[in-house]
């Protein structure tokens, strides 16, 4: 008998119509129909063969979480920004389990974030920089990951200037990793982090049923090329139906636009800006060189920055959305910063409630079913 | 067997199969308002009484008892949910995922709190449920209200107030909806 005509049955017994609550129509396998479908599709490294019993499941980018990954993240971060606002905003869930932040590039908004939230789940948090550390004296990142995997951590949070370094992480350790930032390539919590607020400043609910930001135009404007945040949010806002207008100036761009899950790409701010329900604005990348990219700073922030002017001429509905940190003056202006439907700090909020989401997610799973004894949690 | 058991049940472990139907849909009504006289009867009143249902299954009987209070006490008491998955104590045994929102009507320091809950059973949903409450202020008492008590406790938990006590065996399993009370069992495929 499969899950589909088990629902049946329980229609036909209570007649009430349970269906809407199976996560899919096709959830046929043991392994889609054990409730953390986010966790089937953050990627398991040994997934390939096979059962994936302990095999670590890691958060590395968005494409790895795919649509319904990030549905099933935003959908639990609903009940975390809940617990945010509770007189208590902090729950019993990962009491006993350590998270490691291990952080190769400065950071204060991610890091302060992520243990924020492995703090709200009562997990106990560790942090290393390697500024301060044993990196400075020679110790190679896998040496590295290997000795803070022996101190029995349960995840491992990783941010590294170098693409592709928390999937190496992943590849060496047991334990879930989750990609804090990757050099140019991800930074999927943000891209998260960032649906999650614009979902709910557009009033969309997070149910799933249809893809969340159908019908809405962002605009994604600034330093692309050199932006991780930039992948990852284009991918997670087209996954979830958005069309992504690029607008850069062409020094700014990636070397491959169009292979990105774009609707168009734009060297005129102006003109992209027409028809936007959102833009999206990132800071030019002056530790990675992009200040070499444009003739001056007062140039770019003339043409491609949120002035005074441009966000005065903007629909009053049209949201702005910034990863921050922001340079004032530069890509935004102190004005359009300031004004109520710049969501940067609906972000950060949403930041805690997804990454509290993400380390649930990965925590929380066990391994399925196995220890589970019918019927006896009622 | 709340939603929460029904979507979470592998399906490898087999299927419910309904047995005999406990209660119709008008004994369980006809229970609900019993309860809902007597917690006007033992709180002498309804002041400062709060209804929290159980996410999922306790919370179309919260709905039901809140109406009926109204009813007979003329005042409309608070009625909130509460979902206790980040409480659990099974957290990493199975999948544990909230499946409905938690909202908490206000603080809750020196209010009554009603919990209540389709099915007691082991009482660790309970008491997951108590340390929940914990976290919105300091309740001056927390009373609790379900529909069937089929026994095999696993920790010091008690209701106040029963719709009805259904001795079962371990392995039976118990589906309680407004529409009615069915025991059942799970039958390997």
């Amino acid at each position: 008998m499969t899950a589909a005509s088990r629902q049946d049955a329980a229609v036909a017994r209570t007649g009430i119509a349970t269906s809407a609550l199976v996560p899919s129509a096709n959830a046929g396998s043991p392994e889609e129909t054990r409730g953390g479908s986010a966790v089937r599709g953050m990627s398991a490294p040994a997934a390939a063969n096979g059962p994936t019993r302990g095999a670590p499941r890691s958060l590395l980018d968005i494409e790895g979480l795919g649509r319904d990954g990030i549905v099933e993240v935003l959908r639990l971060a609903e009940s975390f920004a809940e617990v945010a606002r509770r007189p208590i905003p902090k729950v019993p869930a990962l009491r006993g389990r350590t998270v490691v932040s291990l952080f190769f590039e400065d950071s204060t908004r991610t890091r302060l974030s992520f243990e924020t939230a492995a703090k709200r789940l009562s997990a106990d948090v560790m942090s290393f920089q390697a500024s301060a550390s044993s990196i400075k004296k020679g110790e190679s990142l896998r040496d590295t990951a290997l000795t803070i995997q022996a101190m029995g951590v349960d995840a491992i949070v990783v941010r590294h200037p170098s693409a592709g370094a928390p999937a190496r992480v992943a590849s060496w350790v047991d334990v879930p990793v989750v990609n804090a930032g990757d050099g140019w390539h991800a930074h999927p919590t943000q891209a998260l982090a960032d649906c999650f607020a614009l979902c709910g400043a557009l009033g969309r609910p997070l149910d799933g049923g249809a893809e969340m930001l159908a019908g809405i135009k962002a605009v994604i404007v600034g330093d692309i090329r050199h932006s991780r945040v930039a992948r990852s949010v284009t991918q997670a806002f087209s996954l979830l139906g958005a069309a992504v207008t690029l607008a850069a100036p062409r020094s700014l761009l990636p070397p491959a636009p169009e292979t990105w899950p774009v609707a168009e790409v734009s060297h005129d701010l102006d003109d992209a800006l027409r028809g936007a329900d959102v833009v999206y604005v990132l800071r030019l990348q002056a530790e990675r060189g992009a200040g070499a990219y444009v003739p001056s700073l007062r140039e770019y922030s003339a043409r491609y920055g949120i002035t005074a002017a441009r966000a005065s001429s903007l629909a009053p509905e049209v949201r702005i959305m910034h990863p921050g940190p922001m340079v004032r003056g530069v890509e935004i202006s102190s004005e359009a910063a300031d004004l109520d439907r710049c969501l940067v700090d609906d972000q950060v909020r949403a930041g805690i409630a997804v990454r509290m989401a993400v380390l649930f997610l990965l925590l929380s799973s066990g391994d399925g079913a196995s220890g589970a004894e019918l019927g006896g949690h009622d | 067997m709340a939603e929460r058991e029904r979507r979470l049940t592998p399906p490898g472990r087999g299927v419910f199969v309904p047995r005999a139907e406990v209660m119709s849909a008008e004994d369980v009504r006809r229970v609900l308002t019993r309860i809902a006289h007597e917690i006007v009867e033992r709180n002498h009143g309804l002041d400062n009484l709060v209804l929290v249902g159980l996410q999922t299954g306790g919370e179309p009987f919260a709905r039901h008892l809140c109406a009926l209070l109204e009813e007979i006490g003329g005042v409309a008491v608070p009625l909130g949910t509460l979902d206790v998955a980040f409480y659990r104590d099974d957290i990493g045994l199975r999948p544990v995922l909230p499946q409905a929102p938690t909202t908490i009507p206000g603080d809750l320091s020196g209010a009554v709190v009603i919990l209540v809950d389709d099915v007691l059973f082991t009482g660790r949903t309970i008491r997951a449920a108590l340390n929940a409450l914990a976290d919105f202020g300091r309740p001056r008492a927390v009373q609790l209200a379900v529909i069937v008590d089929r026994g095999h406790r696993e920790v010091p938990i008690r209701p106040d107030y029963v719709g009805k006590n259904l001795p079962t065996s371990r392995n039976e399993m118990v589906d309680a909806t407004v529409s009615g009370v069915v025991l059942g069992n799970m039958v390997a495929r």
